[in-house]
């Protein structure tokens, strides 16, 4: 009895080292600027070439302005970054969506968009968050820059098979409560590294009512809990997303390919190594209090003690000590001075939806400064064909142009020392915003909720 | 890339016993704008090690010149976080051979074996043994034999072994990595690409 994961891994083995890796063949490589300039330089030394350069795509993400992007990049180093990215892509025949590109964004945004990502692939990029195109039935994952080489050189990858987890959430989610928290709860139950060596697969109606927007931010965070990635089998709505985009496959191919996808099932008797189930009906609006995504609790809840938690008290009280954040305290009212919309877990259209659903009528914070950042053009396209441009205008607040932008605070979207934002992102590492940062993890509705509060609010309250 | 071959390895080590260092602490983002793989060791641990003004913070191990060695020892889920391979890099860069912790975070892991630095794991009783041997003496000696999969304090012989998959030691022992096995097989995976459904 085979797992989802099992069928499209088994699939893909090229070749099975005893005592060693499985060599994994990849069906698609997204390639962005960060990681990938070492790996073509290995390219060049050792004298070969793109394998497979029509089953990679590049773009440029991680280290572009967010504004202005029609001028020339400031930066030097970023330049020269993105120049690389461009030059490199072109040596070796790969597409490229740069800055200014009308298909350029993120690229676990772009990858999706365009039918790149397909169920029952794998695909890697050297990004951690590739976990996002699990959402598919894809087997996605991020990787080094050595690893990129690998699959730049040989399309394929060497890599043990991980453990298997399901992970249930059965029931409904109430009111106000999004596929961030359900992500974020899970994480703050398993910790940081609860899932590390496994490859997660998500089930249960929770899942199954999601949207497959809903559901790559689930899936994008797996990373979060330690997990290799995250799956979610294909149904019908995955195929209706997938169909009619410019890389799905079409007439014959369609058929075949559909053929696949249709075995791409856990069926009924598989086993996995662990398996864990949550009720919908638990969950709350969430938010993270310390420094990393695991340290996250409902947003009516006190912060914990340390002597309530397992493990160490030490970094526990650092974590604080960094957020300046005293156990016991209540986070609903504390007030802060960023909020960021955006990024590969929320910067879709439906992210841009909710948070417009709150801010409408409404007016921002004069304290809050509100980066609002599309995860790509099409996405930007969307906010202004819907008419939410329009509320967030009339509301105070600007959009500015794709990109990781604040996520990691690559470009200059940083948040200044000691400062507090509300970030729709994946990470509330310190300084993971900028030197200094201080990140409160959350959905696009608690984000909303502090934009026009200036103040952690329960989202629910304005809904 | 070839890196140096690894065998075994006694050194002093470096004491980080803190849990789930994020690659973000490792190396921060704003350093990733190279494109050469080069002086990342500089900036290991920038912000920890640093004050915004650049001067370093007395109380930042790797500023303390007690502490010195190629073995990093870390405290549980080491190298959580961002998949940049820099990390790794840096590690390496800083002259650091090998990583001592009580559990990795996977990405870093593999990363790390790609770049020629040992992850060792080891159990948290034998992680606080390092530490407080470390403690009484800054100076003692760790010794990691890759050949035999062994940790050893070598001021009490306490010992214990690691695990590591017969394929990744062999690459370590002699320098090798992947892209030279993959490039060996080329023809296998060109025939299997070909019968790819997708
Ligand atoms: S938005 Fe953040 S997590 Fe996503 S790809 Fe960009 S940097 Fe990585």
């Amino acid at each position: 009895m085979k797992t989802l994961f099992d069928k499209v891994w088994d699939s893909h083995v090229v070749r099975k080292i005893e005592n060693g890796p499985d060599v994994l063949f990849i069906d698609r490589h997204m390639v962005h600027e960060v990681t990938s300039p070492v790996a073509f330089l290995g390219l060049k030394s050792r004298n070969i070439g793109v394998k497979h350069p029509e089953k990679t795509f590049a773009t440029a993400d991680h280290n572009t302005p967010t504004i202005n992007q029609h001028l020339p990049v400031k930066d030097p180093l970023s330049a020269k970054q993105l120049k690389a990215l461009e030059e490199n892509s072109n040596a070796y025949g790969i597409s490229y969506w740069g800055l200014g590109h009308e298909k350029n964004g993120i690229v676990h945004v772009v990858g999706p968009e365009y039918g790149i990502t397909q169920p029952g692939a794998t695909i890697v990029c050297g990004d951690s968050h590739t976990s996002t195109h699990g959402a598919f039935g894809a087997i996605a994952f991020g990787i080094g820059t050595s690893e990129v080489e690998m699959v730049l050189a040989t399309q394929c990858i060497m890599q043990p098979k991980p453990k298997s987890m399901r992970i249930n959430v059965v029931g409904n989610l109430s009111k106000g409560v999004t596929p961030k928290d359900v992500a974020l709860y899970i994480i703050s139950q398993l910790t940081t590294s609860g899932a590390t060596g496994y490859f997660v697969e998500y089930a249960g109606d929770v899942f199954k009512n999601m949207s497959m927007e809903g559901r790559m931010t689930v899936c994008n965070l797996s990373i979060e809990m330690g997990a290799r990635g995250g799956m979610i089998a294909p149904d019908e709505k995955t195929l209706d997303y997938v169909k009619g985009r410019e890389f799905t496959p079409t007439g014959a191919a369609w058929d075949k390919a559909k053929a696949y996808w249709d075995t791409l099932y856990t069926e009924e008797n598989a086993t996995f190594d662990k398996e864990l189930t949550f009720k919908g009906e638990d969950i709350e609006p969430m938010i993270t209090y310390g420094t990393n995504p695991g340290m996250g609790m409902g947003i009516g809840r006190d912060i914990p003690t340390a002597e309530s938690l397992e493990g160490g008290v030490a970094t526990y009280k650092k974590s604080l000590q960094y957020m300046a954040f005293n156990e016991g305290d209540s986070m609903i009212g504390k007030p802060i001075d960023f909020v960021f919309l955006g990024s590969c877990t929320n910067g879709r259209i439906e992210d841009f939806r909710a948070f417009t659903e709150i801010i409408k009528g409404k007016q921002k914070a004069p304290n809050v400064t509100a980066w609002l950042v599309p995860g790509s053009h099409k996405v930007e396209a969307a906010i202004k064909e819907e008419g939410l441009l329009d509320i967030l205008t009339a509301a105070g607040f600007e959009l500015r142009e794709p990109g990781c932008s604040a996520c990691l605070a690559m470009n200059d979207d940083k948040v200044p020392t000691g400062k507090y934002a509300v970030s729709t992102s994946n990470r509330n590492f310190e300084g993971r915003q900028g030197p200094g940062s201080r990140t409160l993890l959350a959905s696009p509705l608690v984000a909303a909720a502090a934009a026009v509060t200036g103040k952690v609010t329960d989202p629910r309250e304005l809904l | 890339m070839a890196y140096d071959k690894f065998n075994t390895l006694k050194s002093s080590i470096v004491p980080l016993p803190i849990e789930n260092v994020d690659t973000d602490q490792i190396i921060p983002a704003r350093f990733l704008k190279a494109t050469e793989r080069k002086g990342f060791g500089d900036n290991l641990f920038r912000d920890w090690r640093y004050n915004p003004d650049n001067t370093p913070k007395e109380d930042f191990v790797l500023n303390q010149d007690k502490y010195a060695g190629k073995i990093l020892v870390g405290g549980k889920n080491f190298g959580s976080g961002s998949s940049r391979e820099h990390a790794a890099w840096s590690v390496y860069d800083y002259g650091f051979r090998c990583v001592v912790s009580s559990f990795f975070a996977d990405i870093f892991r593999n990363n790390c074996l790609n770049v020629g630095v040992l992850p060792v794991q080891v159990s948290p009783e034998f992680l606080e043994k390092i530490y407080t041997e470390t403690e009484k003496d800054p100076k003692a000696q760790v010794e990691v034999s890759l050949p035999e999969q062994t940790i050893t304090i070598v001021g009490t012989g306490e010992k214990e072994s690691f695990d590591i998959n017969v394929y990744k030691k062999d690459n370590m022992l002699n320098g090798f990595d992947d892209i030279d096995y993959l490039l060996n097989i080329k023809e296998e995976i060109t025939a299997f690409a070909e019968n790819t459904p997708l």
